[in-house]
């Protein structure tokens, strides 16, 4: 096979303000400029996708009294995946006297993303991370609490404080349900006007400018022109790219990608988070992966068994975990990181059930499962409670019974949900679980101000390629979502609308608008025409097979070739053998789901080609050639210490009419500067 | 397995719509319902047909976008679950499952079973928040502090998803279970306390005008609904409309 | 009416003229239970005091009207829901989910009229037009009609069912605490729903076969 050349392009300055790392932001904030109340009447802003990132930015702008347009697929902004993150929201507001910090929360972040993040950005997001737990409360949102009647907190991976606020197993719903209920009141001002049910197929860039997006009307089929002085993308990841992931069904790289192809870069694609903690697959037809809540391994413990036979055993369904004797498990995760244990972060544990599952100790009829048990927890927190309510020398059946009640407490929807799933009772037999993609750290590229390189056109929470580095640690998307939202884009916004306050309405009958919407209509019809003979579905599934095989949880060179080749391939049957039923100006799923895997077939190409061209492990990007002799990943600071942002190597509808493989995409580098803090080799042992 | 469906098909809103009966072989137990209408319209579109329109997303009983009105019940025959979640072992090889969409005059059909839930958004457009800016200078948050039995009874309304189902299954199709849920979360936690009675009766306002039922006590609301919503969320709007009448 | 305008103003309305209904069907009991004991005389002094006390009088009008109001307002509401769900479901498995009473507010409720209709017809008018001596006959007498009795204890049997759903039903609409007194309100609803269902079929078997 041959080498890939790649092409590299000019260097980005990410604008990040000089000074004192806790100062920045302030002094940042102090000096740019602002858009008189007045003016900001003048200015139009869209806002596509409406969870955490995109809500709350919405609300938050359109109290300021811009007029926002937004725009979401699913029916309602309440749908957005955010709802489903489960654990919590880390906040640095040191409410347990554990030591914590901003600067702890920020060093956390920034060692847990291997060190691949800019220290900016994570320092601001520390920063900001307590106004936002202050923020919710206010709105309502339900938090635990203590009977003291204060806020409770937990622990989350790669940390050794307790920083994380929770609202039981559904503290994305009750955060995107605050900032929903915020975009719900300026929707009621009309400060907000809310699109459901559409979605943005292209981004409309006048003079170098994003000036508006064209949409489809889900319902109708119409297709729509809206013009704006700036648009926001908050449209999440890209995690179905591998078809099966926790990701809603829903949950596309559409607005992104489109966006990207209008030339705003991609950056770090081949960073993607894959969740140690999922439920593992069960069968060809499965549509989706479900994740259990990183703080189950707060009171799990993770193990295979010792013995090869007994695994064999298990597989074959001859015994049963319970049978197997404490000192023939192996508690792989607290022997191999006796200081964090269980609690190592999501990479670090995701390779270590693949290395067990790979050696032959998979529990379940796959072989891909290991075993996240409750049973040690159960006892602890029986005896704590019948200690707390005077009952001495427990039975063993009542300590269980208190114990259960705990746990019930803490993780009951989580219990129920894996219950359901299973069929198995987690309370009484271990949970199987399973690494699966979860999250995407890569995104469009963004500086400071969370503008990408197309100015105007700013893209928020996961859709960017965000403050996480290589690896996000747990419970901090949901912060970042909304720190991006509340709190940073709010002010850095009005820095570019500045200079825009006399140029009134975007009118959207200029050629940019026309062109944008023909080549919509014509992709449209292509799809509508074709009469292939595979369905989307067909595509999709084998696309996320070359993904997950090649391009999953480790990688090598040689696969990730063969990756590109394959999906070459893929995507050139896919525009000659594609099969969409149904019309244009109707509710039409299908058609829906062509133009998502039409994207995929892409991303999921760049993102082989980032990750071949990162010749080094770090976080969630892991290289089969570049680990140290006992299997942890191997950095090359003084190569990779960089953002890798990709330029559309195509005009951007010339897909349409030839072949654009993603291979010949133009690489821009952002150094990483490391100022105020030093890269070392993360251990968590 | 193999299972006769009867599915609700209506081509669009002004459609009249029908039962249509489709044969499917090869559903395993360990499917989910939607995985197995996933399997259908595989089957569907291989033949030319058109597919089932059907609303979905998470695939994992939080997001509240899948409905469906299965064998009579909202969201099937399983307890507190979505229809995501229920899962093919549930029915018996040969059975027949009749599927339909949410019926209700303020959920008009879209496709298939696709509905219009936007009545219920407009609801929580008229009150369903705490008037607050955001500022990132309001108090901290550890200033407020909130019992535990409130809170965790906040905690409990507000984990209603918005799926409908209290509409769908309730006789009347009202909409009381969701706007108490709202209502009572709020009703719990002090920093609702100001807005309380403007709350309750904008949104009852907003409830009736979209044209839900008025509620009759029935309780079928809180047998369907996926998520164990109480009944004592009414009884605690019922309460704060009294309290908002006598202001 | 604009107190009215709300489903949750009529419901509430709906709860209080139920509760008001419970109050004078206990009192019409009571009277009913003279007849078998302490007997005539009892009954016949107890009908003299309703036809005579001022109070009773002048709450005779509001019960009136308390019964048209409960009565309208019941098929108005009815008649509304049903125009909420204009394509019905072709399975509908309700039964799973709700008691039968609760579903049939309307239907136990319309056959309770009917039956008023007739006691209205057979009793009450004859008792203000004519000049009766001897109510305790009137009474009796009626039960000696076997289908007048078997149309008297369904109808009370109705009643019952109306009352296991509508009274617990009432203080649920009033905010009465669910958690702390639904299962209080559930007990006492069927209690009283049980006494009033069987306490007026007895008296009316009791006289049919004596």
């Amino acid at each position: 096979m041959s080498a890939i050349n790649i092409k590299e392009g000019t260097p980005l300055q990410a604008k990040i303000p000089s000074g004192d790392l806790a100062k920045k932001w302030t002094t940042y904030k102090d000096k740019i400029r602002l858009v008189s109340p007045a003016n900001k009447r003048n200015l139009d802003i869209i806002v596509v996708g409406t969870g955490l990132a995109g809500a709350s930015a919405a609300a938050s702008l359109a109290e300021l009294g811009y007029n926002v347009k937004a725009f979401a697929f699913q029916d309602s902004p309440r749908r957005a995946h955010s709802i489903a993150a489960q654990g919590g929201i880390n906040a640095s507001k040191n409410y347990q006297n554990d030591g914590d910090s901003d600067w702890r929360l920020f060093y956390d972040t920034i060692k847990g993303g291997d060190y691949r993040g800019r220290e900016a950005n994570t320092y601001r997001l520390a920063e900001v991370s307590g106004a936002i737990i202050d923020q919710a409360v206010m709105q309502g949102v339900p938090f635990a609490r203590d009977y003291g009647g204060l806020l409770d907190n937990r622990s989350f991976g790669g940390v050794l404080v307790s920083r994380t606020f929770y609202a039981k197993g559904q503290t994305g719903q009750q955060l995107l349900l605050g900032a929903y209920s915020a975009l719900n009141r300026q929707i009621a001002r009309g400060k907000v006007t809310m699109y459901n049910r559409h979605e943005m197929l292209d981004l409309v860039v006048i003079d170098g400018h994003a000036r508006g997006i064209i949409t489809r009307n889900l319902v109708t089929g119409k297709i729509e022109r809206h013009s704006a002085h700036a648009v926001v993308l908050g449209t999440g990841g890209y995690s179905n790219v591998y078809f099966l992931s926790t990701n809603a069904m829903g949950s596309n790289a559409t607005a992104a990608w489109r966006a990207h192809r209008k030339g705003a870069y991609f950056a770090n694609p081949a960073f993607v988070q894959i969740h140690p903690t999922c439920i593992p697959r069960s069968s060809e037809h499965q549509s989706k992966l479900t994740l259990m809540s990183e703080s189950l391994r707060n009171d799990g413990r993770i193990w295979v068994p010792k013995k090869l036979e007994d695994a064999k055993a298990i597989r074959e369904g001859k015994l049963k975990p319970t049978q197997i004797p404490e000192e023939d498990r192996d508690y792989y995760l607290e022997r191999r990181y006796p200081a964090f244990g269980n609690l190592v972060p999501r990479d670090v544990a995701s390779r270590a059930a693949k290395e067990r599952c790979d050696a032959g100790f998979g529990v379940n009829k796959t072989g891909e499962a290991v075993y996240l048990d409750f049973a040690t927890a159960i006892e602890r927190y029986g005896k704590e409670q019948a200690h707390l309510q005077g009952i001495h020398n427990p039975s063993k059946v009542k300590i269980t019974e208190l114990g259960r009640k705990v746990i019930e407490q803490k993780y009951g929807n989580l219990f129920q949900m894996y219950e359901k799933i299973v069929d198995e009772n987690p309370y009484e037999t271990p949970m199987m679980i399973y690494p699966a993609n979860h999250y995407s750290m890569g995104g469009l590229w963004v500086d400071y101000d969370l503008q990408s390189n197309l100015p105007g056109l700013f893209v928020i929470g996961e859709a960017n390629f965000s403050d996480h580095g290589a690896n996000r640690l747990g419970a901090s998307a949901l912060m970042q979502g909304l720190a991006d939202g509340y709190f940073v884009l709010p002010y850095t916004i009005g820095d570019y609308l500045a200079d825009y306050i006399k140029v009134g309405k975007i009118p959207t009958d200029t050629p940019e608008f026309e062109e944008a919407e023909a080549k919509v209509k014509q992709e449209i019809d292509f799809f509508l025409n074709n009469n292939g003979k595979h369905s989307v579905d067909y595509f999709h599934k084998k696309l996320g097979k070359i993904m997950w095989d090649k391009a999953g949880m480790s990688r090598n060179a040689e696969g990730l070739q063969q990756a590109i080749k394959e999906i070459q391939e893929l995507r050139n049957e896919f525009w000659k053998d594609v099969k969409v039923p149904g019309k244009a100006d109707e509710f039409n799923q299908e058609l829906e789901k062509a133009g998502y895997v039409a994207d995929y077939l892409e991303l999921g190409e760049l993102l082989a080609l980032d990750a071949l061209n990162r010749n080094e492990s770090c976080g969630g990007h892991f290289r089969e050639e570049y680990q140290t002799p006992d299997g942890e990943a191997l950095r090359d600071d003084k190569n990779y210490a960089y953002v890798a942002a990709w330029e559309y190597p195509a005009e951007p509808y010339e897909r349409y009419t030839k072949h654009v493989n993603m291979v010949d995409a133009i690489l821009h580098k952002e150094p990483l500067k490391f100022e105020f803090v030093t890269p070392t080799t993360r251990s968590y042992k | 397995m193999k299972l006769n469906l009867k599915i609700w098909r209506q081509n669009g809103p002004n459609d009249k719509g029908r039962m249509v009966d489709y044969q499917i072989d090869g559903v395993e137990p360990d499917m989910s319902f939607l995985e197995m209408l996933d399997l259908l319209n595989e089957k569907l579109i291989a033949k030319g047909e058109e597919p089932v329109a059907f609303d979905h997303d998470c695939r994992e009983g939080i997001c509240g976008m899948c409905s469906l009105y299965i064998n009579g019940e909202a969201h099937g025959p399983d307890r507190l679950i979505t229809t995501c979640q229920l899962h093919m072992r549930k029915f018996k090889d040969g059975e027949t499952i009749t599927i339909e969409p949410w019926r209700a005059k303020a959920f008009p059909v879209i496709k298939d079973l696709v509905v219009d839930r936007s009545a219920l958004d407009r609801i929580q457009q008229a009150g369903g928040y705490i008037s607050v800016n955001t500022s990132g200078r309001t108090v901290d948050a550890n200033n407020i502090p909130i019992p535990k039995k409130d809170a965790d009874a906040a905690f409990d309304a507000a984990t209603c998803i918005g799926c409908g189902a209290c509409v769908a299954t309730c006789k009347n199709a009202s909409a009381m279970l969701f706007v108490s849920a709202k209502v009572a979360q709020f009703a719990h936690l002090p920093q609702g306390r100001v807005e309380a009675a403007k709350r309750v009766q904008d949104m009852i306002a907003v409830m009736d005008a979209e044209g839900f039922g008025s509620c009759t006590n029935t309780g079928a609301c809180e047998v369907e609904c996926p998520k164990g919503i109480s009944l004592s969320n009414i009884a605690i709007l019922n309460k704060e409309f009294i309290l908002a009448q006598a202001k | 009416m604009t107190i009215l305008k709300t489903s949750v103003a009529k419901k509430i309305a709906m709860a209080l003229s139920g509760l008001f209904l419970v109050m004078f069907i206990f009192i019409h009991l009571a009277i009913n239970l003279t007849l078998i004991y302490p007997g005539k005389e009892a009954f016949d002094a107890a009908v003299e005091f309703m036809a005579t006390n001022p109070f009773i009088q002048l709450m005779q009008p509001v019960l009136f009207l308390g019964f048209i109001f409960h009565i309208a307002m019941g098929i108005y509401l009815e008649w509304t829901n049903r125009s909420k769900r204009p394509v019905n479901y072709v399975n509908n498995n309700s039964g799973v989910a709700s008691s039968w009473a609760s579903r049939n507010m309307i239907w136990t409720g319309l056959f309770v009229l009917l039956f008023l209709a007739v006691h209205f017809a057979n009793y009450f008018i004859p008792f203000k037009t004519q000049q009766i001596h001897d109510h305790y006959a009137l009474v009796t007498g009626l039960f000696k009609n076997p289908i007048y009795t078997l149309l008297y204890v369904l109808a009370f049997v109705a009643l019952g069912i109306h009352l296991s759903h509508g009274f617990q039903s009432a203080f649920q609409s009033l905010g009465a605490p669910r958690e702390k007194c639904n299962k209080a309100l559930v007990l006492c609803g069927n209690i009283i729903a049980f006494v009033v269902a069987f306490g007026f079929s007895a008296i009316a078997i009791y006289f049919y076969f004596n």
